[in-house]
């Protein structure tokens, strides 16, 4: 077992140390130097000298990557010339916003996924799960933003119910505009609910497949505590998974909600670096994002071995990842 | 199997819907030519009329004609980037899965790496570095969806490279690169295609979303998720032929490939997803 863990928390390294590497690298794409985008393109050859010299900028590359590390290490993500202001403490100003939404929408997709999934395993294949299986793959291919607009169109612009975009945060954060929030935690439940539902839907069947199940009603469970004891019990290893998987997803979705409802989080901050090209913030956030993935998925499979004591005993093989 | 999927009604569905929309995209425009390289400012915004059935957008570009031009990218890009990142993940994965050891370590841990950043970010991180062509758009998207295949056939060729075939091809002296190519690669081939079918929905999801957030090919080029990019600015307006349109073909092609998918999922009896 901390055999397990120990191999995995290296593997975890391992990857950090590469998605640092490859952000790296995507800096070093960023047209023209970075002493012409700070001092201005006139600037003479002894500024840029000096400007190079004094961020490391003339050492080989290799001992510039080790230098990246080092501010890394030290908590330093870079700084942005634009907003005159470290990305850390930019991105630490807004993550509490993004806390807010992506875990209210994570969280209400699971209250209703985690039921829905079970409900449908239990019916499977008569009229009632088909009719959500159709919904849930509408959903599904649905772009998060597409199903922005329509929700807005029809409860905003169309029943006008609610406000179209989040006021501006006032001293409570983006939760001093419930109403504007609605919208926003609506799209990303919808999205997450269509993902985790089918995945819940098809871990559920394999549980009710399971001797344990058959052996549970046979000696006269009532049908409510077959469900709740061993299904839903049972599925939710399958779920721990998933929620290490969710991270990029959630983050993406998070962007793309934070643009359309105008909300402020780091999501929006990266869009408008982008339009702004203001590499540094891109590249902080880039690199944050890649740092909560690697993490969630480490969390996702320490949590299942814990769970689960079949996983890192010798014959069990890991965790499955699909 | 012609047969087993034509039992899938839902399959079916999608693949007559793939049909016409390669029609509506690649040979609509040859029955109604329009103009989508000018602009013409005297008929922005038009509602639907005779002349112009879906109206016209802020440049004056006839909706309709745009959504088969637009949906044109959208295909290109979809298939180049589910056969090139097929190709490769799946070379990929089952050199890893067969060579197995530190090689298999360290392959797996890149696939780890480049998995870790979503697609979305890098891509517009990229957008902003470079103006996006439709080259670099399927060169770029491919690099960042092989990621899900190798993890496929490297856990697929896992499962077939101790069967005794490939034993006996070994047996005989084979190369390693000969028993992946002629043995591993096609056993695997019905995970393989499933997939890709998966891929092209997600390379137009992707494509999509980048052109929506105003990342994606420059003006004149059209795609749907520009043009939906465009039409949400007029979404207070009332003009909805500029924005349900665009919106409404990319969730019927998506939808039609995932129904595709799914159904030879269960025709070619593959592992995927």
């Amino acid at each position: 077992m901390s055999g397990f863990l120990l191999r995995r928390t290296g593997q975890a390294a391992g990857v950090l140390l590469g998605v640092t590497l490859v952000v790296f690298i995507l800096e070093r794409l960023t047209p023209g130097s970075l002493a012409h985008a700070i001092l201005g393109p006139r600037a003479d050859h002894q500024a840029v000298r000096a400007f190079d010299a004094a961020n490391g900028l003339d050492h080989p590359l290799p001992v510039q990557y080790l230098d990246y590390l080092w501010h890394l290490l030290h908590g330093d993500l870079g700084y942005s010339y634009r907003l005159n202001q470290s990305v850390g403490s930019l991105i630490a100003s807004q993550a509490p916003n993004d806390l807010i939404l992506v875990g209210l929408g994570f969280a209400l997709a699971l209250a209703i996924a985690l039921p829905l999934g079970i409900a449908q395993a239990v019916r499977r294949n008569r009229a009632g799960d088909q009719l959500v299986t159709a919904a849930t793959l509408a959903l599904y291919s649905m772009p998060s933003y597409w199903l922005a607009l329509l929700l807005i169109a029809a409860l905003s612009t169309g029943a006008h119910l609610l406000p179209p975009e989040a006021g501006p945060p006032g001293p409570a954060g983006i939760l001093s505009d419930p109403r504007g929030l609605v919208l926003p935690v609506l799209t990303l439940t919808l999205v997450n609910v269509a993902w985790f539902s089918r995945y819940m839907r098809s871990a559920a069947i394999e549980t009710l497949a399971e001797d344990y199940i058959r052996l549970a009603r046979a000696k006269g469970l009532p049908e409510r505590l077959v469900l709740s004891r061993h299904v839903l019990r049972n599925s939710l290893l399958a779920v721990v998974t998933l929620l290490g998987m969710s991270v990029p997803m959630l983050l993406t979705s998070g962007l793309v909600v934070e643009y359309v409802f105008n909300i402020p989080g780091v999501g929006l901050s990266y869009y408008v670096a982008a339009a702004n090209a203001d590499y540094p913030v891109e590249l902080g956030i880039t690199l944050l994002v890649g740092v909560a993935t690697v993490t969630g998925s480490l969390l996702a499979d320490v949590a299942y071995a814990l769970l689960d004591p079949r996983v890192g005993t010798p014959g069990a093989g890991s965790p499955k990842q699909p | 199997m012609i047969q087993r999927f034509a039992h899938h009604r839902f399959g079916v569905a999608g693949a007559a819907v793939l049909v016409l929309l390669f029609a509506f995209c690649f040979a609509g425009p040859l029955v109604d030519p329009t103009n989508q390289l000018q602009a013409n400012v005297a008929i922005t915004n038009m509602a639907p009329s005779a002349a112009h059935p879906l109206g016209t957008d802020a440049n004056g570009y006839d909706v309709l004609g745009r959504l088969m031009v637009g949906g044109r990218a959208s295909l290109e890009i979809g298939l180049a980037v589910a056969v090139l990142a097929t190709l490769f993940g799946a070379l990929w994965g089952a050199l890893a899965g067969f060579s197995g050891g530190a090689i298999d370590a360290l392959l797996m841990r890149i696939v780890d790496t480049l998995l870790a950043l979503p697609a979305i970010f890098v891509l517009i991180y990229l957008a902003t570095v470079a103006q996006p062509t439709i080259w670099l758009l399927i060169g770029v998207i491919s690099l960042l969806s092989w990621l899900g295949p190798a993890r496929l056939i490297r856990g697929e060729t896992l499962s077939l490279r101790s069967r005794p075939y490939i034993d006996a091809a070994r047996a005989m002296g084979a190369p390693r690169r000969w028993t992946i190519v002629r043995h591993l690669l096609p056993n695997a081939l019905g995970t393989v295609t499933v997939n890709a079918t998966f891929q092209v929905a997600d390379a137009i999801v992707l494509l999509a979303t980048l052109s929506f957030l105003g990342f994606g090919l420059a003006p004149p080029a059209a795609t749907w998720g520009g043009m939906l990019y465009q039409g949400t600015a007029y979404l207070l307006d009332g003009y909805w032929w500029e924005v349900y349109p665009a919106g409404v073909m990319i969730m019927v092609t998506v939808i039609a490939f995932n129904l595709v998918g799914e159904a030879l999922r269960d025709t070619l009896n593959a592992r995927t997803r």
